[in-house]
């Protein structure tokens, strides 16, 4: 039982067609398992300590909202994330037996996504602090301080984060890689179907190369599906719910700022510019 | 690729004697058995060795699914009934002839002896591509190899296709949706009925099926109601040779007139899809209306709005147009007979 489905092409070459699809299956129940160990997790670990930040005296300038997500990231997200779940449903519904016209519905929402991931990419590369959301060395060394208190060995507290947490920017690191996947391949895909877009051109690569483009499309597909219930997951914790709530109004609230991040990697705008004025 | 041979590779053989074994057996073995009726498409199948069942279940031998009965004021015409038992049946000539002459339009007098009605619509698509055994999208592949620049087509679909192009390629098929008929499916969870147009599947729902059975189903019975019994009916078929062809396109017409005006109509056409068409769009732009070459003008041009040809299959556009019109209107030739 592989992970790629194979078939013999009219001119008897062996062929990949697609990925095979009791990786959903796989997918799904990996998914579970992991928000199963995590919930265990977090119930029997205790409170998460952080080191001093070096900046405490800027708590005094923190706002009550601190901004965290522009409206045009705001729209971003949420046009995206529905944009996977119409992905996700018209895709695998029909593998478990709901049957219905998905092609469409999945094209259409396919080109939805892909305009607005091109949207992202702009944005964040112009309009945001692009290296935002990439781990870096102090990323590194805080990620490994807290694996290892985790493991009951010694190690100084973390700093507070940043903008965003490392699991944070690993999970969008993940999520890039099958997001770009399905996209890339998805729009090559295009020219299978009959759409108001494009001519339909079969021929425009051949057997081994569509298989291959297909299995991937279908491999990142299903590794989306864990990937969104972990997503899910994470915005629908109680202890997470005021990030959730800040990528809905844009801000966080000031106590949650002071207590997960510093403000010496990531404050608002005014509260750096105030701080650089003060010489700090 | 298909290569005709002798031998059939090896399967396990059930021939079960009623309706609860024959159900008991396909609950069993699930996807791996393969329902056979009369046998004419699944000896296809397996002697080019493109399908290969683990499992047959012959259903010859359940008497109870084969014959005609009475049913409220209709008939019930059990699913293994030979096309030419209902050919012959003297209450399906007089009440639904329709039905008689779709039926007698299938295939050669020798297969209407052994083809079953539920054999003639539950068959599988002709499309050479698949049958030759080709990784198509309806084999389960990622490619309709009838729907490139160079392929042939001129048999294949102008209305509805989804990635394949394939056509159903049933006679009987529009003569039941134009019935009204009722399809009973049974599985070891208990039966259901749906109507003879909701029994078929387009490649846009289920690529890989032509019609809602699924392991562990069996079509046992045909109902057809007497709400169109002895109406005026219409079938015609057109084919590239006048014995045992499959149909380029057929139309199946039921209908009541209130002098000149069109009371109620039911046209149902095959060969233009994946499935039979019912066109409900046809149908409501005609009723109330006179029945003259007008009416007939506005059901053809309706019923090919949205058809999209292929390479080598345009004549089809026409030819729908001009057997939906014939449908409407009637023709005073006769019509071939075999």
């Amino acid at each position: 039982m592989g992970i790629v489905e194979w078939a013999t092409s009219p001119w008897g070459q062996s062929v990949p067609i697609h990925v095979s699809f009791y990786l959903l299956w796989v997918s799904a129940i990996a998914g579970l398992l992991f928000l199963i160990g995590h919930a265990i997790w977090l119930r029997f670990s205790g409170p998460e300590e952080y080191e001093e930040s070096a900046r405490a005296n800027a708590a005094a300038l923190v706002p009550d909202k601190v901004p965290r997500h522009s409206l045009a990231a705001r729209l971003f997200h949420w046009i995206m994330a529905a944009a996977m779940l119409v992905l996700l449903f018209t895709a695998f519904l029909p593998k478990v037996g709901v049957e219905f016209p998905w092609v469409t519905y999945h094209w259409v929402a396919g080109l939805v996504l892909s305009a607005s991931i091109v949207f992202h990419v702009v944005h964040a590369s112009f309009w945001l602090d692009f290296w935002s959301i990439w781990p870096d060395r102090a990323d590194s060394e805080d990620g490994l301080r807290r694996l290892r208190r985790s493991l009951g060995l010694s190690a100084p507290p973390p700093r507070r984060f940043a903008k965003y947490p490392l699991e944070n920017k690993m999970y969008h690191g993940v999520i890039v890689l099958a997001g770009l996947s399905v996209m890339g391949t998805g729009l090559l895909m295009m020219f299978r179907v009959r759409t108001p877009f494009l001519t339909r051109n079969p021929y425009l690569f051949g057997d081994m190369t569509w298989g291959w483009m297909y299995f991937l499309h279908g491999l990142a597909g299903v590794g989306l599906i864990a990937l969104i219930m972990v997503h899910i997951y994470f915005a629908i914790r109680p202890e997470k719910l005021v990030i959730t709530k800040s990528m809905i109004f844009g801000t966080l609230d000031r106590d949650y700022y002071l207590s997960h991040h510093d403000p010496a990697r990531w404050g608002p705008e005014e509260t750096a510019t105030e701080e650089a004025a003060a010489g700090d | 690729m298909a290569i005709i041979r002798d031998i059939m590779p090896a399967f396990e053989l059930f021939q079960p004697a009623n309706t609860d074994d024959a159900l008991a057996l396909v609950a069993k073995h699930g996807k791996d058995a393969w329902v056979m009726a009369g046998g004419l498409d699944t000896f296809d199948w397996l002697k080019d060795r493109i399908k290969r069942p683990k499992v047959v279940v012959d259903l010859s031998q359940v008497k109870e699914l084969a014959g005609i009965r009475p049913w409220n004021g209709g008939l019930e015409i059990g699913a293994m009934t030979t096309l030419t038992d209902v050919v012959r049946h003297p209450v399906v000539r007089e009440k639904f002839s329709i039905l008689a002459t779709g039926a007698e339009a299938a295939a050669s007098p020798q297969i209407r002896n052994q083809g079953t009605l539920g054999g003639n619509v539950s068959q599988d698509a002709r499309c050479w591509y698949y049958r030759g055994g080709w990784n198509c999208y309806r084999a389960g592949g990622n490619t309709c190899y009838a729907d490139t620049p160079t392929a042939i087509n001129r048999e294949h679909a102008i209305l509805n296709a989804d990635r394949c192009v394939a056509v159903n390629p049933s006679d009987s098929a529009p003569a039941l949706i134009a019935l009204d008929a009722q399809m009973v499916i049974r599985s070891s969870k208990g039966e259901r009925v749906l109507n003879a147009e909701d029994y078929f599947v387009g490649p846009d729902i289920d690529i890989m099926h032509m019609n809602v059975l699924r392991p562990g189903d069996l079509l046992t019975a045909i109902r057809i109601p007497a709400a169109w019994a002895g109406t005026h009916f219409y079938f015609e078929k057109v084919r590239d040779r006048n014995v045992w062809d499959f149909p380029l396109v057929n139309v199946a017409s039921a209908a009541v007139f209130s002098g000149d005006r069109i009371e109620r109509i039911r046209i149902a056409v095959n060969g233009v899809a994946a499935r039979p068409l019912r066109l409900k769009q046809v149908e409501d732009a005609v009723t109330g209306k006179p029945r003259n070459e007008a009416t007939a003008q506005l059901g053809g041009h309706l019923a090919i709005q949205g058809a999209e040809p292929l390479r080598y299959n345009g004549y089809k556009v026409p030819l729908l147009r001009n057997l939906v019109k014939r449908a409407i209107r009637g023709v005073e030739e006769p019509k071939w007979v075999s």
